[in-house]
């Protein structure tokens, strides 16, 4: 009988389960993954080069186009590398909105997380709950922006502008396609305030999160199909550079947000879960928990806000704009303005790096300044990067069904991957 | 400084004794300066030494220092080495970090020790720093270009390197296939790199 040789197969880049555009390159001996080997740059845009060509207001929005389902956590660290080199102080109530609009982030990030492993791995309907649930929150991106996605929203000093007192509401379709009740109802809880839309999304979310885990958690196909699967150890794990859920799956109690609190996250009552096992379905569970948490961290947010009116961008006119009526009746105001839409505000020289616990992990913004309107090197450290990077050594001995759950459980997004 | 912050300062002085050839402390972050040739050394005591455990590498990039200090009307005075490795250290076990300068000998044919048998996690941000500018992983058993096209040419995050890059695409209707050329746009500047005296926006 002939030996049969190992083969090769090319995955992707255009494939519904390589989440964009990865090309993956996979020796098989039959089903086995004998190496895999990810060819990523496929969606290499420079965003660090372009950064350098930019003044330092004008790279924020390149930070929502990383990773674009978690759009603010990525602004987050992008402003908090600026404010720590200019030495920044922010208004609380700015920190608030933050860190409410950062755990809003986080929803939405593993609302995708579910709805798309689930899909890659053939259960479909959990696609359809959560995105459901995405929508009310895109909601809250765009009233507080006016973007759906790419919001734009925090600015070094604090956020672009306070909290709206109206929702946007629905309107009938021109082509009649809902009645008047219809139309009613969707806008039954769109009468307030945006505090007072985020706080009925609270209370109905975690029932929410209880529909998603029927469909899914004591499924028996969907624990076949993750259970076991990518079995990463504690010690492994941190000698690949995993961060977030993918290191707190495997057991290590690891989060920035309690161990080195930012903002205002050590005032917040929370809990860190964490796997056992460290395969594909602890992960699941590890995300399906801190979505319970991210919306008690919303909650606390959303009480603290009510209660506590006050500025939400830095005074300092050097680097945050002066308002509208002062630019438009004060000379100095509008001299300030002007510099800082011509030539920028100029960061004192050195570096820094400022980290936050994104949905997928550890991103963190190295910022290097010469003095300039511009930063001098700018590097993005992408969580998923490194998650990519440990594909070869989790996927080898698995079958090649289990890639795809893989890729699920990375939460890969390729805006952050190749940048 | 605050104690944490001196502490570690003082230790990393100690352990690595003669490979430090600096270290800075601002914005409450630690730099260290490593001589090339100690990297490997001094990488494994700040990995395995019982008061540094640095476990975690979490990121590492390359920089090219050529044009530090440039603007647009005025060029720098950068006098030191053209290529740095920048390595971000987490120890979770003390919870601290570390970021470390490794500065390449030579700007011809800058080289680095590769540290991948020290944390496997570095295996992507050498290729990169690689890929991006070209500087050259000693040890590294695997040195591809990672983010830029198969068959690119040159180094893009170099400082001389234009940001319009210098070959365009286009499909060649009477070859049938896809064609590359010089870039035909200009490089275009719509605000300055300004570098004012020190104290401005203070």
């Amino acid at each position: 009988m002939p030996e049969i040789q190992n083969y090769t197969l090319n995955f992707g880049p255009q494939h519904p389960s390589a989440h964009g555009v990865l090309r993956l390159v996979l020796e098989l001996d039959g089903e086995v993954v004998m190496r895999a080997d990810p060819h990523i740059g496929l969606l290499h845009r420079a965003t660090e080069k372009l950064a350098e060509q930019k003044i330092f207001l004008q790279a924020l929005p390149y930070m929502d186009r990383l990773d674009y389902v978690s759009m603010l956590s990525n602004e987050h660290a992008y402003v908090m590398a600026v404010e720590k080199l200019l030495g920044l102080e922010v208004p609380v109530r700015a920190q608030y909105i933050r860190v409410m609009f950062d755990e809003i982030t986080r929803l939405l990030n593993h609302l995708f997380y579910v709805g798309a492993h689930g899909l890659d791995i053939g259960a479909m309907t959990a696609f359809l709950y959560t995105f459901r649930e995405r929508e009310d929150l895109l909601d809250m991106y765009e009233a507080v922006s006016g973007a759906r996605m790419h919001a734009a929203y925090y600015r070094p000093g604090g956020v672009y502008r306070d909290l709206p007192d109206t929702m946007p509401q629905y309107e009938a379709a021109k082509m009649k396609a809902h009645s008047a009740k219809a139309v009613a109802d969707m806008n039954a809880n769109r009468h307030g305030s945006l505090l007072d839309f985020i706080d009925d999304f609270t209370r109905r979310f975690p029932t929410y999160v209880d529909e998603y885990e029927t469909l899914l958690t004591d499924n028996r196909i969907w624990k076949q199909r993750t259970v076991g699967i990518g079995v990463i150890t504690p010690e492994r794990a941190l000698a690949l550079g995993l961060t977030g859920a993918m290191i707190r799956g495997s057991g290590v109690e690891w989060d920035l947000r309690k161990k080195q609190p930012y903002e205002v996250y050590d005032k917040m009552d929370f809990d860190i879960p964490v796997g056992v096992n460290g395969d594909c379905y602890d992960r699941y569970l590890v995300r399906v928990e801190e979505m319970r948490q991210s919306n008690r961290i919303i909650k606390q947010c959303v009480d603290w806000l009510r209660k506590n009116p006050g500025p939400v961008i830095s005074e300092n006119l050097k680097v945050a704009p002066p308002s509208r009526v002062g630019m438009k009746e004060n000379m100095e105001e509008l001299i300030h303005h002007f510099k800082l839409f011509t030539e920028g505000f100029h960061v004192p020289p050195g570096e820094a790096y400022a980290a936050v616990e994104h949905p997928k992990g550890e991103f963190g913004i190295y910022l290097m300044s010469d003095g300039a309107n511009k930063p001098y090197r700018m590097k993005i450290r992408a969580s998923g990067f490194a998650h990519l990077a440990a594909m070869d050594e989790m996927a080898r001995g698995h079958m090649i069904a289990d890639v795809v759950a893989l890729m699920g459980t990375f939460d890969i997004v390729f805006g952050e991957i190749d940048r | 400084m605050n104690a944490k912050l001196e502490k570690l300062a003082a230790s990393l002085r100690v352990i690595l004794g003669d490979n430090l050839a600096g270290l800075v402390e601002h914005v409450g972050e630690i730099t260290i300066d490593v001589k090339a040739a100690g990297w490997l050394a001094a990488a494994k005591l700040l990995r395995d030494h019982p008061e540094l455990r640095f476990e975690q590498l979490i990121d590492l990039c390359g920089v090219d220092f050529s044009a530090y200090g440039n603007s647009e009307f005025s060029a720098g005075n950068w006098q030191g080495k053209r290529f740095a490795a920048v390595v971000h250290l987490l120890s979770l076990s003390n919870n601290w970090r570390v970021r470390v300068h490794i500065f390449a000998e030579d700007d011809e044919m800058p080289m680095i020790d590769s540290v991948v048998d020290i944390w496997p996690s570095v295996n992507w941000y050498e290729r990169e720093a690689f890929d991006l500018f070209g500087v050259i992983f000693v040890g590294h058993p695997d040195l591809r270009r990672i983010l830029c096209d198969y068959g690119f040419i040159g180094h893009p995050f170099r400082k001389d390197f234009p940001l319009v890059g210098n070959v365009e695409m286009r499909y060649d209707p009477e070859l049938k296939r896809v064609v590359y050329q010089p870039v035909s746009m200009e490089n275009r500047v719509t605000i300055p790199r300004v570098n004012r005296e020190e104290s401005y926006g203070a």
